[in-house]
Parts: structure tokens; C-alpha cells; sequence
């Protein structure tokens, strides 16, 4: 019996070996819970496509959004663990979801066989460009002073742009009208239309409109500032250091995927992060590229810990529940 | 003037360079033959062929897509008109008059003057856009939420003109339409409303799956019930394209169409689906026999082709000055510039002028492409229309099905589209028409979107409507166009009532 237990082990851990050298030999699908367009569309496409020549295999987006990107995540966790069936998480879906959805099907840090961060996009704090502040500290100032006439625009409840505002607004002590809009584009059309006086959101939906004077950003919420916007200091420059936030985004798969099958996708993002001309392309959009020790399947798995951790307090505390 | 000539020089000096050309080609080629499956959106088209332009540089890329995206939209009308299914939201009301010409044996001559119109109103607006682009950007910001209330008050009332018989039924279907458009995800709570429980309902229902069951199944179901009616066209076909008098008749709708697309394309939201409305809404009203529409009005055709693509091309405007999106096929466009390292704002202009303008140029060569790629095909299309009905009602079915899964990949959709055909079935038994209600749909997401953002804005005070003169202006031609739909309604059932 027990030989025979010794020969199972050792041919399943051959097969295993010989089912990872042979993966993938057929089209890798990464499920993007967003619409196709936004920032971790285009993320997840730009890396995908250096992921399917170190893999030797097409890498093709899905786009399946739906209910802040639970809806594509919790298909995707239910998917076969074979390494075909992958998905790009996100800030909302693995870190605030937990908080935002009572209901929520899967457990972000149970459920999934982690593979590795990739690009995220920093925060930017900005204003309509009549706000009466020049940095800062001015803009915190007016906002304790006014709040009862502030409007906050934010696209939607669950949106990136909702979370990291609530978490500045409880850092604030403000509580400001919460304007909501569906989706980034309507509610940056009334900002800088003036009808609303600031918001919260990722560098890329913004930057071209604060190079063109249209509205103005008061601080990057990262340690360092970016070369995208080198004007606009970071919160830590302009007195506001605890306010720390990045839209990361994150490959996952089903949880029992074979650790073989998760050390090539590793591998082959990694490659694809490194790889200069997709590197550019990542920067280009003023997105944060992580560095070496943060690309593991173990450090990503400590990481999405500490964000539901994080994030389950402040949306608890400002009443934030969607279904 | 000068500047004006020098930058279209430059635009199309880059917009007709050969490879330039072939994408420009391949896009509206591409466009129209996957806008035609029913179903098939510009929006599913262009995420689908995304990855194809990978490899183009950005101009070329963006010229690509911009091709698919006419190409899709003009797709949308075929079907509208051959097989009374609107591909989306813009060619709702080609359905009405053009599907009727069809089964009148002038399906040619619609899809003619549908290709006519579109090509003259692409060319206008695109004028509009080189010219005037920059400055009307600054008309799409005066509009804030309670405008835009204002303004779907004003398209809601126009839609009291679409009805063929009852004023009070279509004012019933509206009604449902902004129902249904208040399934979803509560925007300022976050809480799901009418959903039953059911998962794939808390992003509210999807036009394409409402439309595709509403028109789509249940005109299946129809046919399929009553055999005579079931061949599309009886008979001989008709000439294929538009007479002198058939154009003569166009020209006027064709060119009220262009400026009321152009204008409401312009604005953020969803300006743009308000443009055929509005166009068909304005020419019924002026018709000196306006109960020809309905039954095959040829400027029933031509103007709302002319707003819609007036309206797409328009809708560039704010994505090409400001750098926001003012709809989703627009937010994928974003996309696509990003992708390619491009990301849209009040520089492009200055940073890319080649970009800029040589996009600009190619929505003219664009339109004109189409022109090319329709009229010959129109011939094609309608001979389809003699394949048997047994073998035609099958392959809808199948597209229909294939195209709804394709936008978000969900078989739900499939099933939701089931129910909305018996629906729509039920409905048409009933004598009630669809058109309202799918206006109202579309109009109700937008409208309870606006009305509850400016009521937070003015801190719950309903005066902000009427305090600000663009609301109140608006609000005030929604008022006169009710008044003026509605009188002649209550007289003649005064009448009636007496008469008993």
C-alpha cells in the first residue's frame, strides 16, 4: 500500500512536472473585470502582450465587468484551476469588495491561487481649477472650514475613485456632499465644468487635463512623484504622508492551480514587467511598475491581506455598502 | 481661414498616405460587415478587433478604429431596416419607417437613401468638427446635471410624437421604458433595486438585450405566427437605389437631421442617441401628411440617418478637446489611444497636430469609404431579404443570440432576451409599440442619473431647474411640444366620448 502511495505521489508530481512544461498549449484567457478601455483594461492588454511571447501562447483579454468587478472575479474563481483561466484583480475587487459587498461569493484571500502585482496607477488628489487653494494644505484647510458647501465627485459606489476619497475624506475628518456619477468621464466633465470641486482618481484619467490647466491636482498619493507629472508633489511633500493609495492590479488564479503552472505565469509576467519597450508603455501611462521582492505569488498573497484589513475599517465607518 | 486650410492640408496629407488608406478601408469595411450580425454593437465590434491594431502606429490605429466604429454604426441601420432589429440605441427609429419601406419592396431604396444621407451628414460634420471644435467644447460644459435633466425632459416629450395611433399608450410604454431603466444598482447607495435577487440583473438590463428581444425575437415570433406577412418582401424588389425624387424629398430632413445630430452630439452623457429622435420627432411635425409616418416615410429615413451619424461623428468633439469620453463607445476609444501610448486631452491638438487633424480627415474619407462599400453592397442585402423566412428566422436567432452573448460574455443576457421577446410579443398583441419604450429607457438611466445629481448639487431644491436659463429654456420647449402632442389627442376623445 504504501509503495503504492510512494508511486502515485511520484507519478502525480511527474505528471504535474510534465503538465508544466507542456503548459500552456492553448490560449491563456485573463478575465479583466472592467470594461475595455479603462486603466486596468489597458494594463492587463499591454502586459498580456508580452505574456504570450514568453508563454508561446495568445494571452486574450475577456472583458467581463459587472458590479464594482465582482461580477468577472467571481467567475473566474469558479473557473477550472488548469492555468488557461486567469484574472487581472484589482484594488476594489481584492481589497475592498469584502467591505463594499455583504454578499460577495468569493474570499480574495481563500479563494485564489495568487500569481503576481502588476502595474498599478497612482491617486491624485484634484480640484476644479476655480477651487480657492493653492496646495494642500489650503485645499484641507477650506475643506474643514466649508464643508457644508464642498461637493465631492466620485464615479460611483464601489469605483476607485469612491474608495480612495472615502479614505481621504476619514483622514480629512471631512464629510463633504458625495456627488455621485456613473463611471470617471461624466464626473471629470463636471469638474472641469466647475459644476463640482474636487475628486479623487487614477493619474490616467486625469493628466492631460492637468498639463492643460483644466483642473488642478494637489498631490500624488505615493512616495515618490511620478515622471508623468513631476510638478505635482507627493502627499508626503505636502503634509499629508498617511494618505498612501495605488489602483494596483494583481494576476490571479482559481485557487488549486498547480504551483508549476503559477511559477511560469510568475516567470512570464515578471519577464513582461522588465521587458523595456512594455515597461515604457506601463510609465507612459504614469503607472507604478513593482520592483523585484514585490513580484512573488507569496508577496502578493500577504499584500491582499493587509489590504482587505485595511480597507474593511474606513468603508465600514462611512457606511459604504453596495450589492 | 487660412489656418483652418493649412491644418485639413496637413490632416489629409497624413489621412491619405496608402497605408493610412487600407486601415481606413479595412475599419469601415470590417465595421459594416460585423455592425450588419444583429447584435453586434460598435461597441463589441471595436473591443473585438481591438488587438488587431496593436501593431499599427497610433494615427494608423486610431483611423482604423474610427472606421469600425462608422462602419458598426451604419451596420446597425441595415439590419434596422432588412430585418426591423437596431443594432443600437441610434437606429431605434430606423426601424420604424425603414423596415416598413422594406416590406413596401423599397428596402433599396432605404438602405440608398440611408447610406446618401449618412455620407452627406458625415461630410458636414465634419466641417463642423474642423472648424468649430475647439469652441464648442465650451457649450458641451455649460451643461451640468440639471441641463441635462432638462434636456432628456425635452427628448422624453418629443417621444410623444412617435407614436403611430395612441398618444396615451405610447405615453404608457415611456413610462415602462424609465421603469426599466431604474433596474440596477441604486447610483447614490449602492443598493440593488427591482432585481428580484437576481445577480445578473444589479448592472440593470442592457439596451442590446432589450432591443434584440423587444424587436428582434418578438418580430420572429410575429412572423412566425402569420405565414402571409412572413416573406419580407412580396414580389418584385424595387429599384435598388433612391430616384431624383426620392433624393429631392431627402434633402431637406437630411439636412435638418445633420444640425440637430450635430448639436446633441456634441454634449456629454449621451447626446448623441437624442439626435434621431429629435430629427424624426422635428419632421413628422412638419410632414404635410404626417400620418405617413409609420408606413414608409422616406424622410423618416433620412433625416435620423443624418442625425445619427452626425451625432457619432460629433461626439469626437469633447474625446478630441477635452480628453472625456461622452459615451462608452467613446471611453473604448480612450482606451485604444492609451493603448497606443496616446492619452486625449486639450494637448493633443497642439502635442499631435498630425494626429489630430489627420483623424479629423479621415472621418471624411471614412464616410465616404462607406458610401463606396454600401451602395454596391445594397444589392446584396436585399436579396437576402428573398432567402425564405424558414431558413432566414433561424440564423437571426442565431446572430442575435451570438451578439448579445458577445457584449459581456454572459449567457444570462441570452435568456434575458428570450423573456424580452415574449414581451415584446405580448405588447404587440396588445397594440402597444416598442420605439417609446426603449426611448424611454435609454433616456431614464441618464435622466434619474442627472435629476438626483443636481437635487444633491442644490442641496434638494427643485428651483436649480428652472433657476438656470438653459434648464429652464429646455424645460419650457418640453412643455410646448407636450401641449402641442397632447391637445389634439384630448380633443378628438372629447369627441369621441360626446359621439357616445
Amino acid at each position: 500500500m504504501k509503495k503504492f502511495l510512494i508511486a502515485a505521489a511520484a507519478l502525480s508530481l511527474w505528471a504535474g512536472l510534465a503538465y508544466a512544461q507542456a503548459y500552456p498549449t492553448r490560449p491563456v484567457t485573463v478575465i479583466v473585470p472592467f470594461a475595455a478601455g479603462g486603466p486596468t483594461d489597458v494594463i492587463a492588454r499591454i502586459v498580456g502582450d508580452h505574456m504570450s511571447k514568453t508563454l508561446g501562447q495568445q494571452v486574450i483579454v475577456e472583458n467581463v465587468a459587472g458590479a464594482g468587478g465582482t461580477t468577472g472575479i467571481t467567475r473566474g474563481s469558479q473557473a477550472a484551476p488548469d492555468g488557461y483561466t486567469l484574472m487581472m484583480g484589482h484594488m476594489g475587487t481584492h481589497g475592498a469588495a469584502p467591505a463594499l459587498y455583504p454578499q460577495l461569493r468569493y474570499n480574495p484571500t481563500t479563494d485564489f491561487a495568487p500569481i503576481g502585482l502588476a502595474a498599478g496607477t497612482p491617486i491624485l488628489i484634484v480640484a476644479k481649477k476655480a477651487f480657492p487653494a493653492k496646495d494642500l494644505k489650503e485645499f484641507a484647510a477650506y475643506l474643514k472650514a466649508n464643508q457644508a458647501k464642498v461637493n465631492e465627485a466620485h464615479a460611483g459606489v464601489g469605483s476607485v475613485s469612491f474608495t480612495t476619497c472615502t479614505m481621504l475624506n476619514a483622514q480629512l475628518g471631512v464629510k463633504p456632499t458625495r456627488v455621485a456619477y456613473r463611471g470617471t468621464g461624466p464626473s471629470l466633465n463636471d469638474l472641469v465644468g466647475g459644476q463640482v470641486d474636487y475628486m479623487c482618481d487614477q493619474i490616467v484619467n486625469l493628466v492631460e487635463q492637468i498639463k492643460g490647466g483644466q483642473i488642478k491636482a494637489f498631490a500624488i498619493a505615493t512616495a515618490e512623484r511620478s515622471p508623468a507629472l513631476p510638478d505635482v508633489p507627493t502627499t508626503k511633500e505636502a503634509g499629508l504622508p498617511e494618505y498612501q493609495v495605488s489602483a494596483w492590479n494583481a494576476l490571479f488564479a482559481p485557487k488549486g492551480t498547480p504551483k508549476a503552472v503559477v511559477d511560469r505565469l510568475n516567470d512570464a509576467l515578471s519577464k513582461a514587467l522588465d521587458d523595456p519597450a512594455t515597461r515604457k508603455r506601463l510609465l507612459d501611462l504614469g503607472g507604478i511598475v513593482p520592483a523585484g521582492p514585490e513580484r512573488t505569488p507569496e508577496y502578493l498573497a500577504a499584500f491582499v491581506k493587509k489590504e482587505v484589513e485595511r480597507w474593511t475599517p474606513i468603508l465600514k465607518a462611512a457606511g459604504a455598502v453596495a450589492n | 481661414m487660412g489656418e483652418l486650410a493649412g491644418n485639413l492640408a496637413l490632416g489629409f496629407a497624413t489621412a491619405l498616405s496608402w497605408q493610412n488608406l487600407a486601415l481606413c478601408f479595412t475599419g469601415a469595411m470590417v465595421g459594416t460587415l460585423i455592425g450588419v450580425l444583429p447584435g453586434v454593437g460598435p461597441i463589441a465590434t471595436i473591443a473585438m478587433l481591438l488587438p488587431l491594431t496593436f501593431k499599427a502606429d497610433p494615427t494608423g490605429a486610431l483611423i482604423m478604429l474610427a472606421g469600425i466604429y462608422y462602419g458598426a454604426q451604419y451596420g446597425g441601420s441595415t439590419t434596422a431596416i432588412l430585418v426591423n432589429i437596431p443594432g443600437e440605441a441610434t437606429s431605434v427609429i430606423t426601424t420604424l419607417d425603414g423596415h416598413q419601406m422594406a416590406r413596401h419592396g423599397r428596402a433599396g431604396v432605404a438602405l440608398g437613401t440611408a447610406a446618401i444621407a449618412s455620407f452627406v451628414a458625415g461630410s458636414i460634420a465634419t466641417v463642423v468638427i474642423a472648424a468649430l471644435g475647439v469652441p464648442l467644447t465650451k457649450l458641451a460644459l455649460l451643461f451640468g446635471p440639471a441641463e441635462y435633466f432638462s434636456l432628456m425632459a425635452m427628448g422624453l416629450a418629443f417621444a410623444t410624437v412617435l407614436a403611430r395611433g395612441s398618444v396615451y399608450k405610447a405615453v404608457a410604454m415611456i413610462v415602462v421604458g424609465l421603469l426599466l431603466a431604474t433596474v440596477g444598482t441604486d447610483l447614490e447607495t449602492g443598493e440593488d433595486r427591482l432585481t428580484f435577487g437576481l445577480q445578473d440583473l444589479s448592472d440593470g438590463i442592457d439596451f442590446a438585450v432589450l432591443a434584440m428581444g423587444l424587436f428582434g425575437f418578438a418580430e420572429v415570433l410575429r412572423n412566425l405566427e402569420n405565414p402571409e406577412t412572413r416573406d419580407v418582401v412580396k414580389g418584385a424588389i424595387g429599384r435598388l437605389l433612391p430616384s431624383r425624387a426620392d433624393l429631392k424629398q431627402s434633402l431637406m430632413p437630411v439636412l435638418r437631421g445633420t444640425g440637430l445630430g450635430a448639436m446633441l452630439g456634441i454634449l456629454p452623457g449621451n447626446g448623441a442617441v437624442l439626435g434621431p429622435f429629435a430629427s424624426y420627432a422635428v419632421e413628422k411635425k412638419l410632414a404635410r401628411k404626417p400620418e405617413r409616418f409609420g408606413r414608409g416615410a422616406i424622410e423618416g429615413v433620412a433625416g435620423p440617418e443624418a442625425a445619427n451619424n452626425a451625432g457619432a461623428q460629433t461626439a469626437f468633439i469633447p474625446l478630441l478637446t477635452l480628453g472625456i469620453p461622452p459615451n462608452a463607445v467613446m471611453a473604448l476609444m480612450v482606451g485604444a489611444m492609451t493603448i497606443h501610448g496616446i492619452i486625449p486631452g486639450p494637448q493633443v491638438i497642439t502635442k499631435r497636430p498630425d494626429l489630430f487633424w489627420g483623424m479629423v480627415a479621415s472621418m471624411w474619407i471614412g464616410n465616404l469609404m462607406l458610401l463606396v462599400i454600401n451602395l454596391p453592397l445594397v444589392g446584396l442585402w436585399v436579396r437576402l431579404l428573398k432567402v425564405p423566412y424558414r431558413l432566414m428566422f433561424p440564423a437571426i436567432l442565431v446572430f442575435c443570440c451570438i451578439g448579445i452573448y458577445s457584449i459581456n460574455n454572459n449567457p444570462a443576457d441570452v435568456m434575458f432576451t428570450a423573456f424580452f421577446g415574449l414581451a415584446g410579443y405580448a405588447l404587440y398583441k396588445f397594440g402597444f409599440e416598442p420605439a417609446p419604450l426603449l426611448l424611454g429607457f435609454v433616456l431614464g438611466r441618464l435622466m434619474e442619473e442627472k435629476l438626483r445629481q443636481a437635487l444633491v448639487l442644490s442641496r434638494g431644491s427643485f428651483l436649480t431647474f428652472v433657476e438656470r436659463p438653459v434648464s429652464a429654456g429646455l424645460l419650457l420647449v418640453a412643455v410646448v411640444v407636450i401641449v402641442v402632442a397632447v391637445l389634439p389627442a384630448v380633443r378628438k376623445g372629447r369627441e369621441q366620448a360626446f359621439q357616445e
